[in-house]
């Protein structure tokens, strides 16, 4: 069984690059336009992992933090934020909003290929 | 690489997208400056318009678009913040910028520098509105290469270079809180990466756990003492625990260097030693693909529309009624005996080819090119390959090929199949391979292309080909064939696509799964298509799929059964033929069969089956179509006479009727008259012509 991932971005560049490099990698990609789109996807796919933007119409990657957060069912659920920034706060205000993670965009791929299997029990 | 351009033509047309919002997003503000009445959601799309180009445009190093749009973004993100108030002045330096970033991305997908131009004056009037230093570097690295999407490393951890070849023992105290877990980080996952970097003596201490009871979830209970010897940096383990720092009390501490493998006695005796955890499973190694990409690939990106599909398919039926309309046009003038005035036949003329015109580039909007089916193929074909230890070389040909997208999407099917099937069965071992003088690594090929108004797909493999003999052999164990049968090459290959036939020795994880080649052929066949398959021993085989461009047309046999239009789809008909009397036989009561080169087939009377009439018309007096299912069995559809052969549109019946057994569709003839459109299969079974070919295959004997 490979690792299931949702990924949510507005860009559609970065969502067909996340599923390239993902399914490269060996995972079972799955993909959301926003927030929104991905809270209602969820329940859905359940994924293994999701990884969001931050910056997004509709709901923003907070939303779906906060969201996922605060539902029993999926505590745990480890989630990596997608973020341009490198920025120390960032990172900080990532890690309060209950994100397991974070991939800096540009991401290389075997870094991020790393880190989604730092945090996921294969 | 492909991907990476069709990745990179994503990009550019998201761009376009983008940049037309940020216009349109720009004007919006510009309406409502004067009385502040625009919303802030404008001023945010218009931010994460050129926030979106920024975050791609570092994937692919276009460093000079990096840069600018992250200026532009910080002026926007202080509008947006509401730490800088939109002005007429300054909306005309956002309108240039947008301008601007415009140049700079169509510079970009051209691979050319932009000359320096006004961009400097540009983006010296973006910083003076905000006040930053104009030469802001931009935060993201930026990525070079050409191509993009090979991404550079982001950060360089110094402390992650080791020293000198010597190992270092770090002991790791390590108490995580509460919130650690609620973050969804894991320390089972922390302790298996920790392990992955040297040896690892892991110690828990429980004291603080309470009783069963009282444990609450989500609560920390547990600390642990780590040892890890390793040739890791400290740097390098303080990153494993980057994400949980402050959700834990942490200490790093590097004790002396160690010897390799030395044994480090613990400082206190254990309570309860737990062993390492054990390392993560290795990552699939990569299978070679590759792609003979043609010129037509090469083109620039084109300009694309996003379309509703519902808007497209609608289109499709409008044109399907002209096409009908033209028809039956056509024939109210040949009734009316006005076809031979010249003027008229001539117009007549154009408007058909006109129609057929339209038909054909409305189709054309639904075709999509099988490229992401191939790429979807390439991984089918690692996967194969791993499991069964077989080294293979993936090569696709005419990528660009398009076909109608629900083919497209019922392919996926039929086609892993066969591309499981011809590394699993077509390809032999390395072994074998290098003992029959090939090369180790197999090759599959999978390729496309248009031929004579069809489509044609083929998988083919440079494996040993089929193995003759054996199947047939097989073919007789499983009772599928008498054992005295006399069958041509030809014949014996098709004895593959019999339900049940499986050829692998040993069944395998991959094709062995119950489904066989029939399985293929019905799915082909659903889709009005054909399959064959040639193979030349030791030197491969190749299965060719014929399809139609589109499910919304077909070509049909237009027949007269008891006074009723009917179409019988080409794609179903082996032959006509007009039987003679010495040739039909009576088999029962009321079942004939007619033979046909010495061989029975059953006579299915369309006008009985229909209902249109009672008793079966006189058999010798009628035209027989000749149909083979694929359950490799053949029928003979008895019919009054053939009218002709064309192209019909396809109009479904079943959102209207349900499915009725034999019907497949209708069409709408030139006379405005409706016409059904048979499934010979179907009807076959809807008759109740349950003849067991087995009895046949004695009369044949006979």
């Amino acid at each position: 069984m490979s690792i299931r991932v949702l990924a949510i971005d507005d860009s559609r560049t970065i969502r067909e690059m996340l599923r390239h490099t993902l399914t490269e990698g060996g995972f079972e990609v799955h993909v959301a336009e926003d927030g929104i789109d991905g809270i209602e996807k969820l329940p859905g796919i359940a994924p293994d992992v999701v990884i969001t933007d931050i910056n997004m119409p509709r709901m923003d990657g907070f939303g779906v933090i906060d969201t996922i957060r605060a539902a029993a069912e999926y505590a745990g659920l480890p989630i990596l934020v997608l973020t341009t920034e490198s920025a120390q706060d960032l990172k900080d205000r990532a890690r309060r909003s209950g994100a397991t993670g974070w991939i800096v965009k540009p991401f290389d791929d075997a870094k991020l290929i790393g880190t989604i299997r730092r945090i996921t029990v294969a | 690489m492909s991907t990476a351009n069709d990745i990179r033509q994503t990009f550019f047309q998201e761009c376009d997208e983008l940049l037309e919002a940020l216009d349109d997003g720009l004007s919006e503000i510009d309406d409502g400056i004067a009385d502040a009445t625009f919303s802030i959601d404008t001023v945010n799309a218009v931010f994460r318009a050129v926030h979106s180009i920024k975050g791609g445009a570092a994937a692919f190093g276009l460093d000079a678009l990096v840069h600018f749009a992250h200026q532009f973004e910080t002026v926007l993100d202080a509008m947006r913040s509401g730490q800088l108030q939109a002005t007429e002045e300054g909306m005309k330096i956002c309108h240039r910028a947008a301008d601007h970033l415009n140049d700079l991305v169509a510079a970009g997908r051209e691979n050319r520098e932009l000359d320096a131009g006004s961009g400097p004056d540009i983006a010296a009037r973006l910083a003076g509105l905000v006040a930053m230093p104009e030469s802001a570097p931009a935060p993201t690295p930026p990525v070079s290469g050409e191509g993009g999407f090979g991404f550079a490393p982001l950060s360089l951890d110094l402390g992650a270079i080791t020293q000198d070849s010597g190992q270092t023992t770090f002991v790791i105290a390590f108490r995580p809180h509460r919130a650690l877990y609620a973050s969804g980080n894991d320390t089972a996952l922390i302790l298996r990466e920790l392990d992955e970097m040297g040896v690892l003596t892991v110690e828990v201490a429980t004291e603080g756990l309470p009783d069963f009871d009282a444990i609450e979830a989500g609560e920390a209970y547990l600390s642990w003492t780590l040892r890890l010897v390793t040739e890791e940096s400290e740097g390098a383990v303080r990153d494993v625990f980057e994400f949980v720092e402050g959700m834990c009390d942490l200490q790093i501490e590097a004790v002396a260097d160690a010897p390799a493998g030395a044994e480090i006695p613990l400082p206190a005796a254990p309570e309860t030693p737990v062993a390492a955890p054990v390392g993560a499973p290795p990552a699939p190694p990569p299978a070679p693909a590759q792609s003979r990409d043609k010129p037509a690939e090469a083109e620039g990106p084109k300009a694309t529309v996003r379309v509703n599909l519902d808007l497209v398919d609608r289109l499709i039926n409008m044109v399907g009624e002209l096409v009908i309309n033209q028809a039956v046009l056509t024939q109210c003038v040949k009734d009316a005996g006005l076809l031979d005035r010249g003027d008229l036949s001539t117009s007549l003329a154009e408007f058909r080819n006109l129609a057929r015109d339209i038909q054909e580039s409305v189709m054309a909007i639904r075709a999509q090119s099988v490229k992401p089916l191939f790429q979807r193929m390439a991984r089918i074909v690692r996967e194969a390959a791993e499991l069964s230890g077989k080294e293979t070389e993936f090569v696709t040909e005419g990528e660009a090929t398009e076909v109608d997208k629900t083919i497209i999407e019922r392919l996926v099917d039929p086609l892993t199949h066969m591309i499981r099937n011809a590394v699993d069965h077509g390809l032999e071992s390395p072994q074998d391979r290098l003992a029959a003088g090939k090369p180790a690594t197999g090759r599959v090929t999978l390729s496309a292309a248009h031929r004579s108004g069809r489509v044609l797909i083929e998988v083919s493999d440079d494996g040993a080909g089929i193995n003759r003999p054996k199947v047939f052999q097989i073919a007789v164990e499983k009772g599928l064939i008498p054992p005295e049968s006399q069958l041509k090459d030809a014949e014996i290959d098709n004895l593959l696509f019999m339900p049940g036939f499986s050829t692998a020795s040993q069944v395998s994880n991959l094709s062995g799964r119950g489904v066989g080649m029939d399985v293929v052929r019905s799915a082909i066949q659903k889709l009005g298509g054909r399959v064959s398959i040639q193979s030349q021993r030791g030197k491969g085989t190749t299965m060719s799929i014929s399809l139609p461009l589109t499910l919304a047309v077909l070509d049909g046999m237009v027949v007269d059964v008891a006074g009723q239009t009917m179409v019988v789809p080409i794609t179903a008909i082996v032959e006509t033929l007009r039987p003679k009397p010495e040739d039909i036989h009576a088999l029962g009561a009321d079942n004939l069969v007619v033979s046909v080169r010495n061989k029975l087939v059953p006579v299915i009377d369309l006008g009985v089956v229909f209902g249109h009439r009672g008793a079966p018309a006189s058999i010798s007096d009628m035209v027989v179509l000749l149909v083979e299912s694929d359950s490799h069995t053949s029928w003979a559809l008895a019919v009054d006479q053939i009218f002709d052969q064309r192209q019909v549109v396809i109009k479904g019946l079943e959102s209207n009727y349900g499915h009725v057994p034999g019907v497949a569709a209708a069409t709408i003839l030139g006379d405005g008259n409706i016409a059904l459109i048979i499934d010979p299969e179907e009807t076959a079974h809807r008759s109740g012509a349950a003849i067991d070919p087995g009895e046949l295959a004695l009369l044949d004997e006979v």
